[in-house]
């Protein structure tokens, strides 16, 4: 034991004597919620749009207003004939277009139909789709108003409430899904890099030859950032909680256990990759390349799952941060317990042992 | 030589795959000798001592390293010896006396007697004003002779040294050797490899690996006479030169 002791307060050393390490280490948590939470967001705010009315009556001076009343969107230019759509989308200073019809007002009355256009730039299809979305239930609010007076034969009213996130914020998805990538980067990456190090100097021979167990020299290099994942992980739930005031609906105590569950599985991970790669290079290629793009692509973080081919779907489920995503935003924004996420809980679990039972063997390979 | 052998080697061979590294080698090395292990690189030498030193499983053959087998009792044999290896062993972004604790630390040696040997070692190389500095900040020299003195902390019956002058000035290699004298005489094994033709002159006795294979072992002296030769360099040429 006393030698265990030993052995983590080298490992302190390396860690706090590395300028670069302790910047991954910490800055880049704190960094990166900040910047998901804040900087990037699906959520549509003072998008600039552009009129082109070529009836200009008093029905589609109402719906204008209403339009630039939302704080959606704000109008900004209006513009006369169908050439300059193109010269106004171009110059990229409007994100879309609404071209009511000629007598748009007239029409309404007379057929009971009039048209609106809604062009959108979908350069960035996000954005196209939620602009043209929110246009179209302006519209369809614009709609009921000018029929209350009227009975409909047939009416179904859809009424729409959002739970779990009701303001839709963007950083309620970004939470679970930047808490998965910096755990997975600090244990699998930094644990990998710290591995090869000592094989690269040569130090791991000295550890070798000494009577500490290969298992032991291992375990002591992994205990170390067992605790700093865990104290990230720490940092990130307060971030969320008092900057970007997201609740944890859930039990502190599961999602802590969750989290320790994952990082064990990164840091087998990372063992994993260190027992294949022969210096600090590789290691962090390895880990960025094998890691880092599938947590961000495949795990259902940024990308819906659902709406990808199906081979990769079959291929999302042997990351474990899917699993561990689907975990988080249960515990955190709906609040369930163990007998919901249990199935993603035992997949962490057996995928953990896997890579420990690997890595064991791998590392037993490389030795003799 | 003495009755007791520090060092019992038999019939030892490491295939790696089709590629035989070390081949059948045999030797004894006995207590308190200075054994010199040369040969030219990738001959087999850096193969051959891990296997010495318990890192690396024998394909077959045996041997015995301060009566320990090394195939069944590597754990043992661990303990009683120590190893410094041609790449720098010690901890560039830890201090001397960093280096010292974990390294004494990790042998299970007591805090205080940790403490007394970092007294021992750092008046014994004069370092008390570079202590608490980190040895990425040492001259190479200094670092060396560091760790050759960290390998000796858990008192090794038996050190193994691969290549440790690589790269090191004349004086200081001369300084190492007086060291590597010193623990001799203290009745210590030194089972050395070295490029330096020089050095194995002060061996008391040097092997010579050619792929693989011993070709030669004896004392400096006996050498020399045999292939009728002034110094070990021109034997070594003779002996690589009859291979080719």
């Amino acid at each position: 034991m006393k030698r265990f002791i030993g052995f983590i307060k080298k490992e302190f050393y390396h860690i706090f004597r590395d300028k670069r390490s302790l910047f991954i280490l910490f800055g880049m948590p704190i960094v990166q919620v900040l910047l998901f939470g804040f900087a990037i967001t699906n959520e549509i705010n003072n998008v600039d749009i552009a009129i082109l009315d070529h009836s200009k009556d008093a029905t589609t001076k109402e719906i204008i207003n209403k339009i630039a009343a939302s704080k959606y969107f704000s109008i900004k230019q209006f513009i006369d004939n169908e050439a300059a759509i193109e010269t106004a989308f171009k110059k990229g200073q409007i994100k879309a277009v609404l071209n009511f019809e000629k007598d748009f007002g007239k029409k309404i009355v007379a057929e009971g139909k009039a048209t609106v256009q809604i062009l959108t730039d979908a350069t960035d299809p996000n954005t196209a789709n939620t602009i043209s979305n929110y246009v179209s239930s302006i519209l369809q609010n614009y709609q009921r108003e000018i029929n209350k007076d009227v009975q409909l034969a047939f009416q179904i009213v859809p009424k729409t409430r959002l739970i779990y996130n009701p303001e839709l914020k963007s950083v309620f998805m970004f939470v679970p899904g930047v808490m998965t990538i910096i755990l997975m980067l600090v244990s699998a990456m930094m644990t990998s890099i710290s591995i090869t190090r000592e094989k690269e100097l040569g130090t791991m021979e000295i550890l070798l030859v000494s009577p500490l167990k290969p298992f032991q020299v291992i375990v002591g290099k992994v205990v170390p950032y067992i605790f700093l994942a865990v104290i990230n992980a720490i940092i990130i739930i307060l971030l969320s909680i008092f900057v970007f005031r997201m609740p944890v609906q859930g039990s502190f105590i599961l999602l802590g256990a969750e989290s320790v569950l994952f990082i064990i599985n990164a840091l087998s991970l990372g063992i994993l990759i260190s027992t294949v790669s022969a210096s600090q290079q590789t290691a962090m290629m390895v880990s960025l390349m094998g890691l880092m793009l599938p947590v961000i692509l495949l795990s259902g973080f940024i990308f819906p799952i659902n709406s990808m081919p199906f081979p990769l779907q079959v291929i999302s489920n042997i990351i474990p941060a899917k699993w561990f995503i689907i975990i988080l935003k249960g515990i955190m924004l709906k609040g369930v317990g163990l007998a919901i996420v249990w199935k993603e809980t035992l997949i962490l679990m057996g995928m953990t042992l896997l890579f420990i039972a690997l890595s064991v063997k791998k590392y037993k390979i490389r030795l003799e | 030589m003495k009755k007791e052998n520090a060092i019992q080697v038999e019939n030892l061979t490491k295939m790696f795959g089709d590629f035989t590294a070390v081949n059948n080698i045999s030797f004894k090395v006995g207590k308190g000798e200075v054994f010199g292990f040369l040969g030219a690189n990738g001959a087999g030498k850096t193969t051959a001592m891990k296997m010495l030193i318990g890192i690396l499983k024998p394909t077959s053959g045996s041997a015995q390293v301060a009566g320990f087998d090394v195939k069944s009792n590597a754990e043992d044999v661990k303990k009683s010896i120590g190893y410094m290896s041609q790449r720098f062993s010690l901890y560039n972004d830890l201090t001397i006396k960093e280096n010292i604790t974990f390294f004494g630390g990790i042998y299970g040696l007591e805090k205080s007697a940790i403490k007394e040997k970092t007294q021992l070692l750092i008046d014994e190389l004069g370092l008390h004003d570079e202590v608490n500095k980190l040895v990425g900040s040492l001259p190479l020299g200094w670092k060396q002779k560091v760790a050759f003195s960290v390998s000796l902390l858990h008192n090794p019956q038996i050190i193994f040294l691969d290549e440790p002058t690589g790269g090191v000035d004349p004086i200081t290699r001369r300084q190492f050797w007086e060291m590597i004298y010193r623990e001799a005489n203290n009745g210590k094994t030194i089972f050395v490899t070295t490029h330096y033709m020089d050095e194995a002159e002060y061996c008391d006795r040097v092997s010579i690996m050619v792929e693989g294979k011993i070709e030669a072992l004896d004392t400096p002296k006996n050498l020399k006479a045999k292939y009728k030769v002034d110094s070990m360099n021109k034997v070594f040429l003779k002996l690589a030169r009859n291979i080719e």
